[in-house]
């Protein structure tokens, strides 16, 4: 089961931050969902679309470094305007629903999507 | 820094590629910048794709904990045919413990360290997991030095 970035954000009403060109494009079969980027890095694997309340730089770099697909923010956080322009740079898409943590998981999970931990 | 000899490579070995990155303590603004530039480097030099994740990772867990722990540090990139080299040595307090700080789930991060998402105590084994070639040395007040390499067929 895989799901154009497109189809996410319709399912969840996200808000696109930047990335808009490439939601038709990336698919995804699998999530990662975490505050803590030191477990993103350590237990997810590449392709992904990791799913976070940590709006910073940070998340960023965590989803340009384990090459991951994009990044979903939960509970209408918004990025700052660098970390925006870092995952413009980087191509990598940004999505922002206000849905919780809980229920932007429970949503995708309810759709077919899987667990990225890697085993 | 902290006393250790430059990484030499070793007699017959050609260096295709090196560059040093300063990082500095609490900068978090930057915390990832130094391991997404290193990450540009690797593809132009069109290393493979997985040799690159495992290698930006590591760089990045690494240059948060100089963030995170130390005053200053160095990262040095080599690449060699069929590897690349990290050597990151920062002048900082020091590791008492090593054995310690390499165990899953040991961390001496703060609450705000926790609020930029790093702190979870699995930065060293992380790094070790995702290289081929892994050490650590640390001297108490002075600093802590990472080694780390990954390899690939050249
Ligand atoms: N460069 C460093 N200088 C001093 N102490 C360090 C350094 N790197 C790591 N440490 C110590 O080792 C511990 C474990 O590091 P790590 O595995 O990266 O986990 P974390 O950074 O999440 O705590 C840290 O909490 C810190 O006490
Ligand atoms: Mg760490």
């Amino acid at each position: 089961m895989t799901m154009r970035l497109r189809e996410v954000a319709d399912l969840l009403g996200c808000q696109v931050v930047t990335g808009e060109e490439h939601l038709d494009r990336l698919e995804v079969d699998a999530c990662f969902a975490a505050d803590l980027m030191s477990d993103v890095l350590a237990f997810s694997r590449a392709g992904a679309l990791l799913i976070t309340g940590l709006a910073s730089l940070q998340a960023a770099h965590t989803a340009d470094v384990a090459d991951l697909a994009g990044v979903l923010f939960v509970s209408g956080k918004r990025p700052a305007p660098a970390v925006v322009e870092l995952a413009c740079e980087n191509s990598i898409p940004l999505l922002s629903t206000t849905l919780s943590m809980f229920e932007a998981c429970g949503r995708l999970f309810g759709a077919g999507l899987g667990s990225a931990v890697r085993r | 820094m902290n006393g250790d000899a430059p990484p030499l490579p070793a007699p017959g070995e050609e260096v295709l590629y090196s560059e040093s990155f300063p990082i500095r303590g609490n900068d978090f603004e930057h915390g990832g910048s130094v391991a997404a530039r290193v990450k540009v480097i690797l593809k132009q030099l069109g290393i493979p794709s997985d040799s690159i994740r495992h290698l930006s990772i590591s760089n990045f867990e690494a240059e948060m904990n100089v963030i995170m722990y130390a005053d200053e540090a160095t990262l040095e990139l080599q690449v060699l045919s069929g590897e690349v080299r990290v050597i990151l040595a920062d002048r900082g307090p020091g590791i008492v413990d090593l054995d310690l700080a390499m165990q899953e789930g040991y961390s001496t991060a703060t609450p705000e360290m926790r609020q930029r998402g790093f702190g979870a105590g699995l930065g060293l084994p992380n790094i070790k997991r995702n290289s081929d070639v892994f050490s650590i040395t640390s001297t108490v007040g002075v600093g802590t030095t990472l080694r780390y390499a990954v390899q690939f067929e050249a």
